[in-house]
């Protein structure tokens, strides 16, 4: 069942036709949310009323568009925060983290790999409810002990943002120490014998080599964070980070003004995607 | 401080009694030498005899248990490797791959403060040195092997270090790149005319290249020397049997003449031959003899070996066909040991094949006795 | 400063964000989750140690069927992923070359770049009665009116396939990428068939690419809330939808919390089971 294995011509058109309906079944849903983007009717399912931009850029209701939608927006802005923050923390733990396990002998090495690992096999939702009852009961000690009340341990962007770092930086650290493991040392120490000091040669040759997995970790946490639902849903707080913003639309019932949103995702996340695989490949 | 060595040329750097320990394992043991300035020195040994860790320690990525590291007169001891006068040359030549040649030139110059337009300009003169001018917006990729050499070697030489230290670069390279990388290293070290620190485990490199080889084994430096002394005067069997090729017999002094000793070998014949290394040998003691597959004459009849101090004959097994450095694997009728005989370059065995009759002599100078240390090995051919 | 002490001061340095993530947001709220399942509100503010919690679940149908449902629901949509997975991921590792099969892998992953909303979003548009499906059936002439097909097993099912696909994809196509065609052609040269081969050659290499795809999709299946509820509406009965309903809607954390334990016990048991049987370890699939 190789190319160089001679096959009955059926078998083979018969396998070609089911993989491409496997890609028809794969892109199909993306397409028909694109599709009714631009749909001039209330709902976006058929039939199709004519070609309309009203869905980005018209200002008035029933039909506001995208663009001045403020409660989209805001809850856009919202996640963008989120998401920034969420990348810049969970990237430099990773790097740190990587180093720890690609450089580091100690004590309860793989008992702290195996932690580490963790967040991959323990579901979001849970993530959420525990970091959720954790930061209540610290709250609450607060409260009863020393008569504070600290708002942003109670569901709130910072929780967010916690519990979205705690399972994603378990994706950044495999990305950084995957390419880590790759490095040889030889080059730092090369770096040493040229008048590097240790620190110099990993700021001058190690994170240099690093940089491809830096990014690109950056830009998976940053998508990851961005399209993150489950986690944040359990910790969320008034103000809502856009997939709870669109969750709710959708319960609603829609109007095609999210297929906008929806096409607009999809171009920042596929430029994204493209760039993380151009990144990642073009310094191998 | 500074010293002089024999012929008073200034000693660079220097090893004081220097001795390294992994746990219980003595990687190098208490070894003292001196390089003068502008020598080509190598350290030549098997794998896992601890000439690595010799150079890592002088590099400074490792730290000696004991002993002392003395470059330009100056204690290395807890000198982190950034601020040691000296570069290293990596096994894998360690250049860094996201930045260009130039870059990777300039890196140490960059390190010491230089200003741009001096580094610039530095950069320059040693590619065009290295004959590779207007290479430095390439990528390392884009260079051969041999390029990559000499841009790792330029690279440690821009600083003007005391001494550059080799860690086997050439080991990397397939067989007629090193031949030629062998003449080119040669070449540089004259050209910038600075100390090389040179290790291997591959003799040809290191006699070719070396004005002075060390040759270490187990942790100790068995003999320093020139390449001629160590092939010619081996101080110890260890020399004479890893430098150059070599029959070897294992046995025991039967008498002793003057400076001439017979020995009755452990599969029984009698060889003439001179005592080296050193040791006073006593009837009885229990020797390594070693000669060279050259030092052997090879003859169709009898008479032609005549008149050799020692004298054997037999059957030849096989011709190494190998140009000039043809031999002859030849099977002793006596013993049935086997023997190595470098054949004439006259084209007068041209014709010599397998199981054809010869006779071998050579004289008990050519027969070099060292005093057994514990190899009862009783090979009829080493190297 | 001498070597030793700035290594371990960097152990030190490398140490501590690893153990603060670590402690505070996973051991330390996995604790407390835990010391809150197993008490029991008396009265207000006032809390006993009891296990009432877990014999709630137990006693009440609603919560073990759901439990029970969603384990079947989540092994299921597993399985038809590496059915459906496999021939495609055999497809571009071994029948394609070069181009085409970058290509193919790269628009694999595609639905992974887009938020899981997003793809939930375009099912409800082509399922729903007025969707796209629907509307193509009543054009062909195979239904004479608008057919309704959200809202059931076969929409979550699709949803959870589709969701699932490119976590069961890249490790059988990395797996099967890694397989020497000699072996295949050497199988076929010993007097082999395509189903021997595949029985005793292709499988047996593929196995650790279908365990980690496997554990990997079975956990996103079991974790996954938002296309139950999307594509199965009022009639999804997921489990951690009864989570969300324990925490956020009816405020019983204590419940709440124990629900959390026994999904969390399902996959680890389900997982473990899974690595057992096919003498795998954890890291090895992760990692």
């Amino acid at each position: 069942m190789i190319p160089s294995i001679p096959q009955p011509k059926s078998f083979r058109g018969l396998y070609g036709a089911y993989v491409l309906l496997f890609f028809v079944y794969l892109i199909a849903p993306l397409v028909v949310v694109g599709v009714f983007a631009f749909n001039d009717s209330m709902f976006p399912s058929l039939p199709w009323g004519g070609f309309t931009l009203d869905w980005f850029f018209n200002d008035t209701e029933p039909r506001l568009g995208l663009f001045h939608d403020g409660r989209l927006l805001d809850s856009i802005w919202t996640s963008f925060y989120i998401a920034c923050w969420v990348t810049i923390l969970s990237v430099s733990v990773g790097t740190s983290n990587a180093f720890l396990f690609e450089r580091k002998t100690f004590p309860l090495k793989n008992v702290l790999y195996m932690l580490m690992l963790l967040p991959l096999v323990v579901p979001g939702v849970i993530l959420g409810i525990s970091i959720l009852v954790f930061s209540s009961t610290i709250a609450n000690w607060l409260d009863v002990n020393f008569g504070v009340d600290i708002g942003f341990l109670r569901p709130s962007k910072f929780l967010v943002i916690l519990g979205q770092f705690s399972f994603i930086t378990t994706i950044t650290t495999l990305i950084i120490a995957a390419r880590l493991r790759k490095f040889d040392t030889q080059l730092e120490e090369a770096a040493q014998s040229l008048g590097a000091s240790k620190l110099v040669a990993i700021r001058t040759v190690t994170i240099p080599y690093l940089k491809p997995a830096i990014v690109g970790s950056a830009i998976v946490a940053f998508l990851m964070s961005f399209e993150n639902f489950n986690t944040t849903l359990m910790l969320v707080g008034s103000d809502q980070p856009l997939t709870i913003a669109m969750y709710g639309r959708l319960r609603e019932g829609s109007t095609p003004e999210l297929n906008a949103l929806s096409l607009l995702l999809m171009a920042v996340s596929g430029t994204l995607a493209l760039l993380s695989v151009f990144v990642q490949r073009d310094k191998e | 401080m500074t010293r002089l060595d024999e012929n008073n040329n200034e000693i660079d750097l220097e090893c004081r009694d220097l001795r390294r320990t992994f746990g219980n394992f003595v990687a190098v043991d208490n070894v003292s030498f001196g390089v003068p300035k502008g020598d080509f020195f190598s350290i030549l040994g098997p794998s896992g005899c601890g000439k690595t860790t010799i150079l890592r320690m002088m590099a400074g990525f490792l730290e000696p248990t004991s002993g002392d590291i003395i470059i330009k007169g100056k204690s290395m001891l807890n000198v982190p490797p950034n601020k040691r006068p000296v570069n290293m040359v990596f096994q894998h030549l360690a250049l860094f791959p996201m930045m260009s040649v130039a870059e990777n030139i300039a890196y140490g110059l960059v390190r010491q403060g230089m200003n741009k337009s001096d580094t610039a300009t530095k950069v320059k003169s040693a590619l065009e040195r290295i004959g590779l001018p207007g290479s430095g917006d390439k990528s390392i990729k884009q260079l051969s092997g041999g390029q990559q050499q000499r841009i790792a070697i330029a690279r440690c030489l821009v600083l003007e270090p005391a001494a550059l230290l080799l860690d086997e670069p050439l080991g990397a390279l397939d067989l007629k790149l090193r031949e030629h990388m062998k003449v080119e290293l040669k070449k540089m070290q004259n050209q910038f005319g600075t100390t090389f620190i040179y290790i291997t485990h591959d003799q040809s490199e290191a006699l070719v290249m070396s004005n002075h080889v060390a040759v270490m084994n187990e942790g100790r430096f068995e003999q320093i020397g020139t390449p001629q002394e160590l092939y010619y005067h081996p101080d110890t069997s260890f020399v004479a049997g890893f430098v150059g090729d070599s029959n070897r017999w294992h046995g025991k002094v039967d008498a002793i003449d003057g400076s001439v000793i017979r020995v009755s070998t452990s599969d029984g014949i009698s060889l003439l031959s001179v005592p080296a290394g050193g040791e006073k040998l006593v009837v009885g003691d229990e020797v390594d003899i070693f000669v060279r597959p050259e030092s052997i004459i090879i003859a169709h009849d009898e008479a032609r070996a005549q008149e050799m101090d020692n004298r054997l004959s037999g059957n030849v097994v096989s011709v190494l066909f190998n140009g000039a450095n043809s031999r002859a694997l030849v099977r002793e009728s006596k013993t049935g040991g086997e023997l190595d005989v470098a054949l004439p370059q006259t084209g007068e065995f041209s014709g010599l094949s397998a199981g054809q009759q010869v006779f071998l002599g050579w004289g008990k100078q050519q027969s070099k006795a060292f005093a057994s240390v514990n190899s009862p090995t009783n090979k009829g051919h080493g190297g | 400063m001498n070597t030793q002490t700035a290594s371990r001061l960097g152990l030190i340095l490398l140490l501590a964000p690893l153990l603060v993530w670590l402690t505070a947001l996973l051991i330390l709220p996995h604790v407390d989750m835990l010391l809150i399942s197993l008490r029991e509100r008396v009265a207000p503010q006032v809390y006993e140690r009891s296990f009432a919690n877990y014999t709630e679940f137990f006693i009440e149908p609603l919560y073990w069927r759901t439990f029970a449902r969603t384990a079947i629901m989540s092994i299921s949509a597993t399985a038809i992923t590496l059915l459906i997975a496999f021939p495609v991921s055999y497809y571009i590792a071994k029948m394609l070359r070069g181009r085409s099969k970058s290509f193919l892998f790269l628009l694999c992953l595609v639905p992974f770049w887009v938020s899981e909303l997003v793809r939930t979003f375009g099912w409800m548009i082509l399922l729903r009665e007025s969707g796209v499906v629907s509307n193509v059936l009543q054009w062909a002439g195979l239904v004479d009116g608008p057919v309704e097909m959200l809202y059931n097993d076969a929409a979550i099912m699709v949803g959870l396939v589709y969701t699932s696909m490119l976590f069961m994809v890249v490790p059988l196509v990395s797996i099967l990428d890694s397989l020497d065609d000699s072996l295949v052609e050497a199988g076929y040269d010993l007097g082999g068939n395509g189903f021997t081969v595949m029985r005793t050659i292709i499988i047996p290499h593929a196995m650790p690419g279908i365990v980690s795809g496997c554990i990997v999709v079975f956990m996103l299946t079991l974790g996954n809330y938002l296309t139950p509820i999307l594509l199965g509406g009022k009639s999804s009965m997921w489990f951690t939808a009864q989570i969300y309903t324990q925490f956020i809607t009816r405020f019983n954390w204590e419940l709440g919390a124990a629900f959390g334990f026994l999904l969390l016990a399902l996959s680890t048991i389900i997982v473990w089971t899974g690595l057992k049987l096919s003498r795998q370890t954890l890291s090895e699939t992760m990692g």
